[in-house]
């Protein structure tokens, strides 16, 4: 194995999903379908890749690698593809593929293009606790679900709106029929609130003896998160929101979701007092 | 033609022979036993295959050109048309333009409605035939199998299959775009007219469930009930059990809407979550035009699906012509593999299309 360090490796994942969005894209401006084994190898050898680089930064710090923006959009991507590869193939819709390549493309890219989200290098950023890390690696995960849930309702938008506005032909006809993509987006939903529920319940029997480490903005963030997903599920198993509706506000929920990891990471890493500006990078422990 | 014996194709099809003529040119199986028995183990003709459909009579073979010249003159005589009738209208090729007409047949590019599914599964049946009549040989066997490898190669590497072109078919296929199944998706059928019943028929063919028919005359509705194997209903309960059904298929005279926007507005308070098409196959229209603003409903009428149904034919068109590039090229490989073995034999195989004279 070529000795790469875990951004190379990332990079080389990235690439991958690059072309599997390209092998799509390419193929539906011919007006084709693209080969479903080319877009399933190609997010397979990019999610090998990059769980590869993943392992590599894991072990470099010493757990697992969410400990700053960089690694959350990896992670999250990461989860995208892995859930992918699982589900997707048993739901076997078309064009799913191609749209987790992009979501995927899009998140590795920007994650890697911008240094600053992958600041100083350190180890144990969870401390001694393995239940805050399962609590931080169920909740990205569920943010992975909700990834693909996202996609899965941009597919319903846009398949609903081929059929209202009568444009059924070209590369519309490739997409999946809207009640599948319906039932899918529900069955995503509810796993994905599922797993930010158990996240939520690990973190609490941690935070609840101890308030005092519980960052506001944090708290505030994530229940809104989980709050929003379960108002939406509600709704929509109640019959009051109606498919389209729905699709808007996962798409939405998602964009606000990625928004949130924003303060979430920012209550990890406080930034460093102004008395001590010059103070050397240290690799000292942090908690969550 | 040459003398020497060769891969030909003789018959007509749909291009140049009306209905009438196609009717009684046509050879069912008791028929093609009989051309064969007159035939006889006639001296030139070494192999025969007998294609028959509702569109074309073709025979495909090795034989030279007295024995194909023979063929025609038996087959008209059996069939009863006078030899200038057939020789108007038929088509014949030898070598690698006859290779080359069998695979578009056989891909369907021949075909009345281009890109059709039928077509393959009746040159394999003319293929079996031929088989078990002792009637093919070596380059029979040759030829038609790698014909139905390159038509299918040709079927799944180009869009000529894809679309539908008929209203009803329309219907259908936009119903699989909403419902993705539709085996649990229950048929409404509003009139009981020519139309209505092929856009029923079209959606039962396709796996939906029992209809159910409702007419002004419930007679009527009925006596179709019973051809469909559906279901029939009062025609004034429709409105009101608009909400039970996934699928509406309105075909009747009445000069007023017969779904308003406020009837399918109160079905879909029934069903939120579970779409409504409502396809409008009368004039004057059936259903109200504003019922398409509503949420989950999605409305069609015969000009919406008759311009799909235009653009998809539009679109096997354009996919003909690459298509038929193909063809060509996989009808020359083909040839140019077979062409030396029938020299070898003493046939006309002497290079591709070398005795080609489509003189049809």
């Amino acid at each position: 194995m070529p000795n790469l360090s875990d951004r190379q490796w990332l990079w080389l994942a990235a690439a991958c999903y690059l072309a599997g969005f390209a092998l799509g894209t390419v193929s539906l401006l011919r007006g084709r379908r693209h080969s479903r084994a080319a877009m399933l190898a190609t997010l397979a050898v990019g999610f090998t890749l990059q769980t590869l680089g993943l392992v590599l930064r894991g072990r470099a710090v010493k757990g697992c690698p969410l400990g700053n923006t960089f690694e959350l959009f990896q992670f999250t991507a990461w989860s995208s593809a892995s859930l992918f590869l699982v589900v997707g193939t048993t739901f076997r819709v078309s064009l799913l593929g191609y749209f987790t390549a992009m979501l995927a493309a899009v998140l590795t890219l920007v994650s890697l293009a911008v240094r600053a989200w992958d600041g100083m290098p350190r180890a144990h950023i969870f401390g001694a606790n393995p239940w805050i890390e399962l609590h931080a690696a169920l909740a990205v995960f569920s943010y992975g679900v909700f990834g693909l849930l996202a996609l899965t309702s941009a597919m319903f938008l846009l398949r609903n709106h081929s059929l209202k506005s009568k444009h059924v032909g070209g590369w519309f006809s490739f997409l999946p029929s809207i009640l599948d993509l319906d039932h899918i987006s529900v069955r995503l939903l509810g796993a994905g609130l599922t797993l930010l529920t158990v996240s939520l319940a690990v973190g609490a029997g941690h935070w609840v003896p101890h308030p005092e480490t519980v960052n506001v903005a944090k708290l505030l963030a994530t229940i809104a998160v989980w709050l929003a997903y379960a108002l939406a599920l509600g709704l929509r198993l109640g019959g009051a929101l109606p498919a389209r509706q729905l699709a808007w506000a996962c798409v939405s929920l998602f964009g606000a979701a990625l928004l949130s990891l924003s303060p979430v990471n920012s209550s990890r890493h406080p930034p460093p007092a102004p008395a001590a500006p010059a103070a050397p990078a240290t690799a000292a422990a942090r908690t969550p | 033609m040459s003398d020497a014996a060769t891969f030909f194709v003789l018959g007509a099809s749909h291009h140049r022979a009306p209905l009438a003529l196609r009717e009684k040119l046509a050879l069912p199986a008791e028929k093609i036993a009989a051309l064969r028995a007159r035939l006889g183990p006639a001296a030139g003709m070494r192999e025969l295959a007998v294609l028959s459909t509702c569109n074309r009579v073709e025979f495909y073979g090795v034989a030279d050109a007295a024995a194909v010249a023979r063929l025609e003159a038996e087959f008209c005589i059996l069939q009863g048309v006078p030899a200038a009738e057939f020789a108007a209208a038929r088509r014949h090729a030898a070598g690698g333009d006859a290779v080359a007409h069998l695979l578009g047949v056989a891909a369907g590019l021949d075909s009345q409605l281009v890109g059709e599914n039928e077509i393959f599964g009746q040159v394999k049946d003319a293929y079996a035939e031929a088989g078990a009549a002792g009637a093919a040989g070596p380059v029979l066997h040759r030829v038609f199998q790698k014909i139905f490898q390159h038509a299918k190669h040709i079927r799944t590497h180009t869009a000529i299959t894809e679309g539908q072109v008929s209203v009803a078919n329309v219907a259908v296929e936009l119903a699989l775009n909403i419902f993705g199944k539709l085996d649990t998706a229950r048929v409404l059928l509003l009139g009981a007219g020519e139309i209505g019943e092929k856009t029923a028929k079209a959606f039962v063919s396709r796996g939906a469930g029992t209809p159910t028919v409702a007419s002004r005359r419930l007679e009527r509705a009925m006596e179709l009930a019973n051809a469909l194997s559906a279901l029939a209903m009062p025609f004034w309960l429709a409105p009101v059990k608009l909400g039970e059904f996934d699928i509406v298929v309105c075909a009747t005279a009445a000069p007023e809407p017969v779904i308003t926007r406020a009837a399918a507005a109160m079905a879909m308070r029934k069903r939120p979550a579970r779409p409504l098409f409502l396809v409008d196959l009368a004039l004057p229209r059936n259903v109200e035009p504003t019922a398409a603003g509503l949420e989950n409903v999605f409305l069609y009428n015969l000009d919406d699906l008759a311009k799909i149904a235009d653009a998809n034919r539009a679109a096997r068109e354009a996919e003909v012509v690459r298509a038929r590039l193909i063809a060509a090229e996989k009808a020359g490989q083909l040839w140019r593999q077979i062409a030396p073995r029938l020299a070898a034999d003493g046939g006309g195989g002497t290079g591709p299309s070398a005795d080609t004279a489509p003189i049809g």
